[in-house]
This record gives structure tokens, sequence and C-alpha cells, in this order.
């Protein structure tokens, strides 16, 4: 066994990478954002007084978190049609992969706010804030920078899952790796290089969210 | 329960600024107050003093509406706090109505409750702005005054994590009355603060009572302040009103056994 690195065939296909590394990003982004969103409704949803919405967004988020992504991401491409929901491989990718992490950060942003103490809810009701104010103004506010490091772990998590996008055809950077390799019969450099390219994004997200807690403590004024 | 006992209203001419009239309140099995009644005249200063475990933060507590009540109704200025009227009988209250009714009613707390994220104006500012609808350069202005009053003008830009206990409770006060109430409630104000700083709230505290025509209910650890400030103090035990009266006569010479222990070992300590 010999290790047989071509740096001509590395250099060759870099741009093809390179460009599927742009829809890596592209997926990660609106996947993470709309987690961000989604995983915010999940968690004040959970937390209302209609007994059969929290109890509905419960289940459905523990049946998230209990299914592998893949299959979410197979149930909604190939299932969807059957119920006459038809969405592009990229669509359907970014559906699943923003629902999966939305019950994943509902359950963050859920212990975030637990963690407001109650007298913040009674000082609001004190000065007879509305329920949607005290959230909006005074609990999620209080609530986000003890969250963010569990944020910031997700959008590496969700960075690092979107290979899984490559089963359903989406031309992410796996995807591409893929149809290198076996266009060429070498995949030695572009899967060494797949590997190279996500420790290069993971490594400085995973300090730039370090950063933005510090940032943020420090604008709110919270310790 | 037969609600028609409680009328609609309080009639003209017995309109004290709080009524309790048989509230009840229960914790599972274990009763906290039981049939309370207490009236509050407008402008009055009242104290409440007691054992822990008596139901004293309890009673304020009902009156900001922070605990639901199971038995009685509270009238705030004649109209009832607890309940609303609904095809002609009164009907425990809904989020509106609490919201209408609590407007009257403000609180300080022993832990002082301000928000972390604001600064001492901004946290001043939040209710009279969100909550009042007043502009911001209003709202300011309000703030920016009580602010001066209670002594806390400079660190009007500070976050709570830099000031006090002393200051951050003086703060509260001012975010308290920047919502105008008619009703203040002070709910051991200083038994959180470090003693050297107690001086600085009660100042205040007695600086409100002097000054301005609140009606105020307290309840609070400190008998020679009580003594002072207060109109009435009530001794509260066992979720009743043991014994109440003007300071004078029920520190100088309290009628119950039960008022004279507490009195008594409420001095020792000190």
């Amino acid at each position: 066994m010999s290790f047989d690195w071509r740096w001509d065939f590395a250099w060759e296909i870099l741009p093809r990478l390179l460009a599927a590394t742009l829809n890596t990003l592209i997926a990660a982004g609106i996947g993470y954002a709309i987690a961000l969103v989604l995983g915010l409704v999940f968690a004040l949803a959970q937390r209302t007084d209609y007994k059969i919405l929290t109890f509905t967004t419960r289940e459905f988020v523990e049946f998230i978190r209990s299914t592998p992504l893949v299959l979410q991401i197979f149930f909604i491409f190939y299932v969807g049609p059957q119920f006459g929901i038809r969405l592009s491989p990229w669509m359907s990718g970014m559906i699943a992969i923003g629902l999966h992490y939305a019950a994943y950060l509902s359950e963050v942003y859920r212990a975030g706010i637990e963690a407001v103490p109650r007298g913040q809810w009674e000082a609001a009701r004190a000065i007879n804030m509305s329920t949607r104010d005290t959230y909006f103004r005074i609990i999620i506010p209080q609530a986000l920078p003890p969250s963010i490091a569990g944020m910031g772990n997700y959008l590496v998590g969700i960075l690092k899952d979107t290979p899984m996008l490559s089963v359903i055809g989406v031309a992410e950077l796996m995807h591409t790796a893929n149809s290198i390799g076996a266009e060429n019969y070498r995949f030695l450099e572009p899967f060494t290089m797949v590997g190279i390219i996500f420790l290069a994004i993971s490594l400085p997200v995973a300090g730039l969210v370090r950063l933005f807690e510090v940032w943020v403590r420090r604008k709110m004024g919270v310790r | 329960m037969d609600m028609s006992i409680y009328p609609l209203e309080l009639p003209e001419g017995d309109r004290p600024m709080v009524r309790f009239m048989n509230v009840t309140k229960r914790y599972g099995t274990l009763v906290v107050l039981d049939q309370l009644h207490l009236d509050i005249a407008a402008g009055e200063m009242v104290s409440v003093i007691g054992p822990s475990g008596s139901g004293k933060t309890t009673v304020l507590r009902m009156l900001m509406t922070l605990e639901t009540i199971n038995g009685g109704v509270i009238y705030v200025d004649g109209q009832p706090l607890t309940h609303m009227e609904k095809g002609g009988v009164l009907v425990p209250a809904d989020e509106r109505h609490l919201r209408k009714m609590r407007a009257s009613i403000g609180m300080c707390f022993q832990h002082f409750n301000l928000f972390p994220h604001m600064t001492a104006l901004q946290n001043c500012m939040e209710g009279p702005v969100q909550v009042l609808g007043l502009s911001r350069d209003e709202a300011r202005a309000r703030s920016e005054e009580l602010l001066s009053l209670v002594g806390m003008i400079e660190k009007k830009d500070q976050h709570p994590s830099r000031l006090s206990g002393g200051q951050q409770q003086r703060v509260a006060i001012a975010r308290a009355l920047a919502m105008r109430p008619k009703v203040m409630l002070f709910d051991e104000v200083t038994s959180a603060l470090d003693p050297e700083v107690i001086g600085e709230v009660t100042t205040v505290i007695r600086q409100l009572v002097a000054e301005h025509n609140l009606t105020m209910l307290m309840v609070t650890h400190q008998m020679g302040f009580a003594r002072d400030i207060s109109d009435r103090i009530c001794f509260f035990f066992g979720g009743k009103i043991e014994e109440q009266g003007a300071p004078a006569d029920l520190f100088g010479d309290p009628q119950r056994d039960r008022t004279r222990q507490f009195l008594s070992a409420v001095k020792e300590a000190h």
C-alpha cells in the first residue's frame, strides 16, 4: 500500500470543490436561519396555555429528535409527492435540515428561557407588561447569552450534516467530491480536500461563536 | 360558591383604596390566608408584620395579581380586581381585566428584580414607553425626575450589575413610581440589603410617605421603621390578622399573647 497523492489532480479539482463549498455554506446558512426562527416558535409554542398546541409541539419535537435526519430528508423528498408536495432537492433539503435543527435549537431556547429567574416575570407583570412584550423585551434577551454556546454547537453541527443532502442529489461539497472521484477513479484527493475544507470552516466558526458570546454579554450588561 | 354576596363595585362613601373581602389563599391543602378582611384607605401607609409563613407576603402578591386567590374578592378603588362583571355577577378576571386593573398598582421586591440587560434609566423608561405608550422624551423626563428623587440620577446609565443592593432597590422604587400607581407595595425591600445601606432605601420610602399621597402597603421586618412611618400595623399570624392598630398601640401595648411573643422575640434578635 502506498500513498500516491497527485498535486496536479488536486489543483485541477480545487475550483469545482470551492464552488461546491459555496453551496454547502448556503445550505448550512439557510438551514440554520430556518432553524433559528422555527426553533423559537417551537420553544414558545411549548410554553403557551393551549394544552393541545403544547402537547402537539412537544411530541413533534421529540419525534424529530428521535429519528435520523437522513430519513427526514428522504421522507420530504420521496414521500412528499404522494401528498401532493413536490419540492426540488434543494428545497426538500433546506426544509428537512431546518426542521431537524429547529427541534434541537428549541431545546436550547427552552433551557435558556427557563433559566431566567421568576423574579423577572414578576417585575414585568408589576409594570403591567403584556406577555408578548415580556417575552421579547425581558425574557428572550436574557435567555440569549447563555444559549449562544449551544446555538454555536448546532451551527457547526448543521454544517457537518449538509453532506446528508447529497443523498437526494444536492450538489454540495460531499456530493461533488463523490462525483469527481467516480469520474476519475481517484478518491484520495477529493475526500481529503473535503475534510480539510470542513476543518477550515468549522474551527474559525467555533472561535467566532465564542467571541460573539462575549460581545453579546458585554453589550447587554449581563455578566 | 355564592358570588352574589359580593357587590359588582363598592358603593360611594364606602370605597377604601383597597379592600380584601373574605380572601382565602390555599396551596393544595395548606391554607395560607383564611377569609382575610382588610381595608386600606387612600393615602394610608399600612405595614404588615409577622413570623415567616404567616401569609404576609402573599397578601402583597395577591394584590399585585402574581397569585390567584381561592376565595373572596379584592377591590381596588371600588372596582373588583380579582374578578369582573359578567351577566350581572362576578366571575374570575381574565387577562384583559387584570391588565386594566394592574395599572393602579406598583410593587418593589425583596430581590429588586431589575432588568439586568437595561441601564437604570432604561429600567424606569420601559414601562412608561411600552405599557403607557409615552414618547421616549416624556418617559425619559419622568424617569430622570424619579431617579433624582431616589438619588440615583448620577448612575442612570449604569447596568444593575454595577450597582450596590441599596442602589438597585432605589432604582426599582423609581421604576415602580414611573408607572404612577395609586397603590405601592413594598415586599421586604430591605431584607436582602447589607445593614449599612438599609438607611438609603428607608430614607426614600420615608420621603414618599411625607411628600406624596400614595397608598402604601409594606411587609417588613424592621419594626422601628414600620413604627415610625406607618399609620397602621397589621400583625399576621397563621393566615389571619391576629391584631392591628396604630403603631404606638400595637408596639406599646399589644393586646394578644402572640403579638407580645413575636415582638419580644424580634426585640431579642436585635
